[in-house]
């Protein structure tokens, strides 16, 4: 599946202009909230019909302003999770997951409420209103329901952005699983970092409006000098990593990565399994000679790369440890006393207690799929 | 006890009331629904030329708009004479005529109490329901319809009441004939008019008063079930 989007239409005084493509998996529109991410989901469902652009999926138009083709909503097999899930009332449970199933035509109709009930373990509600029902629940249910019309894509507008850390936590792996098992392509809008780095494939980075930058989740979430990142708190880099060990006596486990060995607080990973460490930049620390009796256990070997000019008091400086990016926030004054500019060797020093927590998304970061 | 019976000409001015605000009801209903909709969310010029011309009868003298009537649907009137001659429908002097004022009566009570309750479905489950499939017919009838249900009988009971106790618009279309065109309301008034006639203007009141409150009765039961199936707490 390939899906097109190229938009051009005005929001008030925001102008919005936002051009890229992807195929399949999970594409994430990440950036900071008023940055248009839900006005191009709303242009691709056909919410809103924008003053110019095209959206086509494999080469169907849904919207081509300049053919004058504009395919309503209803007709576009497009599955969407709102943010506030926004359940039928009046229907149960039951009713409500299978209301999009009565109006695909019968060749499309998929006959597998009991796997979709099984996939998102909706089973114990199905006899139940959505108002009696929890908010992880209720986006469950939304989910279910967009899934059970059958989409060609499934659009997913903050689905997590309403609930709280641990029914974010009890929904992340049904999304996953519709991302691997269900294998349907989705569309995901999301500002959490973590969210993006656990669950995407592609991310779309939007800034103002426009497509900032666009590409595989790690080599976008690193780009220290783009504008939802710099000078922002959630920088960082993204390590591909695999879990090599576990170590039962000092509670860690091991990971080890192009860059070098990690060491983290013990995860809930198989040995062998892939995942993603986000990588805060202001949790990492530079030397230029190797550190020794030092207490942090990971240290990385590398070469600046980048030093990002930002105003201040801090510096963005991208590594490259053999090849894997690493980002390191340092003041400007500790960087013009080590003397670094792109070239020059060092050593980044992490803490391994930065890298637990779900909020610095050391756990919360890894994901099956890398 | 014996005044408390009702003669068979109070019998007949009962049962004309109820069958006349029974149909101007009924048949207000679905068109009740339709400006409701439009008044709610239409969106081009002249909607609130359309929202005053359905207000009007509630700010009229009632015996303006049984004038207008009389002119509009009379037998020589434009709209009167059309419906005759096509149709075989008149109005004039009849029990049809007296349903059609009190639905015009009536009307504006009933699309208010639908167009405010469109106005709290959310707009956003309607948008939900169209990425799911449905077209506007069928978010319509799955959606809108089932959500508005405690509205639309609110306005029905509002829209019967008034209908039961019009008056002024009905005695001047259709005057007051027993056993026609005299309902409840003329009755009484009739019964006011005569030597003798209290004890049967206070019966005749009696079942006024005791209709009314049965039909909000009626209301506040159907209202809390519909409300009981939404899960409004």
């Amino acid at each position: 599946m390939t899906l097109a989007v190229d938009i051009k239409h005005t929001l008030g005084k925001f102008w919005l202009d936002a051009r890229f493509a992807t195929e399949g998996g999970l594409t994430a529109l990440f950036g900071r909230s008023g940055s248009g991410k839900s006005s191009i989901i709303n242009v691709i469902a056909g919410l809103i019909r924008p003053e110019a652009g095209r959206v086509a999926i494999d080469e169907e138009a849904l919207l081509d302003t300049a053919r004058g083709i504009f395919v309503p909503p209803h007709k576009r097999r497009l599955g969407y999770v709102f943010q506030e899930g926004r359940l039928f009332p009046h229907l149960t449970v039951r009713q409500n997951l299978l209301y999009g199933r009565w109006f695909a035509p019968p060749a499309q109709r998929r006959d597998d409420l009991g796997h979709v009930v099984e996939l998102l373990g909706l089973g114990a509600t199905l006899e139940r209103r959505p108002g009696r029902l929890s908010g992880g629940e209720k986006q469950r249910v939304a989910i279910g329901r967009a899934l059970l019309a059958n989409p060609r894509l499934l659009l997913m507008d903050e689905p997590l952005a309403s609930l709280d850390e641990a029914r974010k936590a009890e929904i992340l792996p049904y999304i996953e699983r519709l991302r691997d098992e269900a294998r349907v392509p989705i569309v995901y809008v999301s500002h959490s970092v973590a969210e993006v780095i656990r669950l995407a494939s592609t991310v779309v980075l939007l800034s103002e409006g426009h497509v900032a930058a666009v590409g595989p989740t790690a080599e976008v979430m690193r780009r220290i000098d783009l504008p939802p990142f710099a000078g922002q708190p959630d920088a960082g880099a993204v390590i591909e990593a695999t879990v090599a060990a576990h170590d039962d006596r000092f509670d860690l486990t091991e990971l080890t990565s192009r860059a070098g060995v990690w060491r983290l607080p013990l995860l809930g990973a198989r040995v062998g399994e892939r995942l993603r460490l986000h990588v805060h930049a202001r949790d990492v620390m530079l030397a230029t000679t190797r550190p020794t009796d030092v207490s942090a256990l990971n240290v990385m070997q590398g070469v600046v790369a980048e030093v990002s000019a930002g105003g201040g008091a801090t510096v963005d400086i991208r590594l490259d440890c053999n090849g894997e990016a690493l980002t390191a926030r340092l003041t400007r004054y500790s960087a013009e006393r080590l003397r670094l500019a792109p070239g020059v060797p060092v050593f980044a020093l992490i803490k391994t207690v930065a890298l637990s927590g779900p909020a610095r998304g050391g756990r919360n970061a890894e994901t099956g799929d890398a | 006890m014996d005044w408390m019976s009702l003669s068979p000409e109070e019998w007949t001015a009962v049962r004309l009331s109820l069958k006349v605000a029974v149909v101007a009801t009924l048949f207000s209903l679905p068109m009740g629904i339709a400006v409701a909709m439009v008044l709610a969310r239409g969106r081009f010029w002249g909607l609130s030329l359309l929202n005053g011309l359905v207000l009007l009868p509630l700010i009229l003298p009632p015996v303006v708009t049984g004038y207008i009537l009389l002119i509009l649907f009379g037998r020589r009137g434009p709209i009167g004479s059309f419906l005759a001659d096509h149709f075989g429908i008149v109005f004039s002097f009849r029990w049809t005529g007296a349903a059609l004022a009190c639905a015009v009566m009536a009307f504006p009570l009933l699309v208010r109490a639908i167009r405010l309750s469109i106005e709290a479905v959310d707009f956003k489950l309607e948008e939900a329901a169209g990425t799911l499939g449905a077209n506007r017919a069928w978010i319509f009838l799955t959606v809108t319809l089932p959500l508005i249900v405690p509205g639309i009988i609110a306005g029905m009971i509002l829209c019967f009441a008034k209908a039961m106790g019009e008056f002024g618009a009905t005695i001047t279309f259709v005057s007051n004939i027993p056993g026609e065109t005299q309902t409840l309301p003329s009755a009484i008034y009739t019964f006011t008019q005569v030597p003798g006639g209290d004890a049967g203007a206070l019966r005749l009141t009696l079942v006024s008063v005791a209709i009314s409150m049965l039909a909000l009765i009626a209301s506040e039961v159907m209202a809390r079930f519909a409300n009981r199936r939404l899960d409004v707490e």
